[in-house]
């Protein structure tokens, strides 16, 4: 894979967030959620880079601990929708039958509700848990992953190529790893990049609304929500989690940009 | 196919109602903490909450809460409409929800209205003349505001068109005026992705053999537009507003907690603090319901357009 430009600044955007979110901890010490109430909505200086909240806490170690938090809990989602998603979408392939229909009608169900509201109501259920949001986001998103997995699977199962290798006595992984592995490589990657933007999408956007995690927790939709009533007097400060979110969104985008014909 | 994908989208329903129907269910049973002191509070206000209002609200639970202990009863009455009252306004919900649910609607139109006032003149416009000026400036422009999350776009315009330069009320309900702002931001979300829908779709059908033979029988554009494109356009591009249903429902939710918007997505969000169960249920039920009625609209367009069904 020839990386273009925008590829390239993509990756590199995303290794400075991802650079600024798990490395700056183990340089800067500062600590999210300590409040210093004489320095309430200070502006960037050169003693705090990103200036001080509404409740005096210092901005820098709060976005971090925000982009660590979407990061960290996107790609825990997304890992667990891969795995659920391309296991089931294999043997779903494969075996056919009533296990297809089964798992199908499954996939099915996850999605017969927008997926918002089925991570709202899973996070009505146990509020302040990262495990819902966990498990309401990854329930949405392993469809996507089964159903191409699937789709793109059937055609190689009944492909000559497989029935030789079964004909030859080879093993079942061995079948996986050297036919239906590199027909799903490469659309697995467009994949995960979009699920993973939606995911953090969907973290963010429940943090707004505040149904996500809950205060004190530094969370880049929860942020904006607290920085909004202070947009006149300190735009400054609401601009950082939006930039930061965006930011992450478009490394991503970027990433998954196709050449244009 | 018509009774199939029909009888997909009933299918589709049902899961809607047990989906809901379960999952208020285990919320009831999970719920930490009391719940009368949450309702009571949500009744009277936090600061005005005391130990013999919410010995009241108590009373008028034990009764709601032991019948609907059965979960079967539960379903079936979910299956009825029949919510109840609402456990903090004490209104029976269907008719709260009457309500919001025209106004979630009348929301929702203009912002689609708004989408396809938007996205056909320019996506037409850019396919026609790929790769002119007005297209690469689209695709930048595109890609750009695809990165921005509806909350934040909204909140960006609240910040921008509201407070520095005075156009626009930031909230409010009841005039057109207060229908911009909203409005605008889903369906700017919404444009974003959609103008290179459009025109993908106008390109492909600008490419095509059907269309320069169009040329060559001496049709003039507009006429060739109109008799051999739009059509064609259509099937692709009211397939892809369908997909954009799943995304106008969240973005609902959202956008009417940002605005204050009366609608069922407020509703919800401030059910579920509240912990309203009949309202988390109804206003869910009503979003879902709404979902695939919507989509069972689309597949029959689609069908109508291109009774040939290969793309539905």
């Amino acid at each position: 894979m020839s990386l273009s430009i925008s590829r390239l600044m993509g990756l590199l955007m995303l290794c400075l967030l991802l650079g600024f979110a798990f490395l700056l901890p183990l340089i800067d010490r500062g600590d999210p959620l300590e409040q210093d109430l004489l320095r309430i909505l200070h502006a960037p200086s050169s003693g705090s880079l990103l200036g001080f909240d509404h409740l005096g806490r210092d901005m820098l170690p709060r976005l971090s601990a925000a982009l660590r938090l979407s990061l960290g809990l996107a790609a825990l989602c997304v890992m667990s929708a891969m795995m659920a998603g391309v296991v089931t979408g294999v043997f779903s392939a494969v075996y056919g039958g009533w296990l297809d229909r089964l798992i199908s009608l499954l996939g099915d169900m996850c999605l017969a509700l927008p997926g918002l509201l089925l991570v709202l109501l899973l996070a009505a259920i146990a509020p302040d848990s990262p495990g819902m949001l966990w498990l309401g986001i990854s329930l949405v998103l392993w469809v996507e992953f089964f159903r191409v997995t699937r789709a793109t699977l059937r055609p190689i199962v009944h492909a000559p190529g497989m029935q030789a290798s079964r004909l030859l006595g080879f093993s079942a992984f061995y079948r996986f790893r050297r036919h239906l592995w590199p027909a799903l490589a490469p659309i697995l990657m467009t994949l995960i990049l979009f699920s993973f933007s939606s995911a953090i999408m969907a973290v963010s956007a429940l943090g707004f609304i505040s149904v996500g995690v809950r205060p004190p927790t530094p969370e880049l939709g929860l942020m904006m929500t607290e920085l909004l009533p202070f947009a006149w007097e300190a735009p400054w400060l609401l601009l950082q989690p939006v930039t930061a979110l965006f930011l992450l969104l478009i490394s991503l985008n970027l990433l998954m940009h196709k050449e244009r014909k | 196919m018509m009774i199939k994908l029909l009888g997909w989208r009933l299918a589709q329903a049902v899961f809607v109602v047990l989906a809901v129907g379960l999952l208020t269910w285990f919320l009831v049973q999970a719920l930490p903490g009391d719940m009368a002191w949450r309702i009571a509070s949500g009744r009277y206000g936090y600061d005005r909450v005391d130990a013999s209002a919410v010995a009241r609200v108590q009373q008028e639970l034990s009764g709601s809460l032991q019948q609907g202990s059965a979960l079967l009863h539960w379903l079936y009455d979910l299956l009825q409409f029949n919510f109840g009252r609402s456990l903090v306004s004490g209104e029976p919900v269907m008719d709260e929800l009457r309500w919001q649910l025209s106004q979630t609607l009348a929301l929702a139109g203009t912002s689609l209205l708004l989408t396809i006032l938007l996205t056909l003149p320019l996506g037409i416009w850019a396919g026609c003349h790929a790769n002119g000026k007005l297209d690469r400036a689209l695709f930048w422009l595109s890609a750009l505001l695809k990165s921005v999350p509806h909350f934040a776009l909204g909140m960006l315009l609240i910040v921008l068109l509201a407070l520095q330069l005075d156009w626009l009320p930031s909230a409010g309900h009841g005039e057109l005026r207060h229908f911009l702002l909203p409005s605008l931001t889903l369906a700017l979300s919404l444009t974003a992705v959609g103008v290179r829908v459009v025109r993908e779709a106008t390109y492909q059908v600008v490419t095509s053999g059907y269309y320069r033979w169009g040329a060559q029988k001496g049709l003039a554009p507009a006429t060739r537009l109109r008799r051999h494109g739009v059509r064609n356009l259509a099937s692709p591009v009211l397939t892809w507003f369908g997909m954009q249903f799943v995304w106008l429902v969240e973005g609902v939710v959202v956008v009417e907690t940002l605005f204050a918007w009366p609608g069922m997505g407020h509703a919800l969000v401030h059910a579920i603090f509240a912990r309203d169960v009949p309202v988390i249920q109804a206003s869910a039920m009503a979003l879902g319901l709404l979902f695939v009625l919507l989509n069972m609209l689309v597949d029959a367009g689609c069908y109508l357009l291109d009774p040939r069904g290969a793309r539905a």
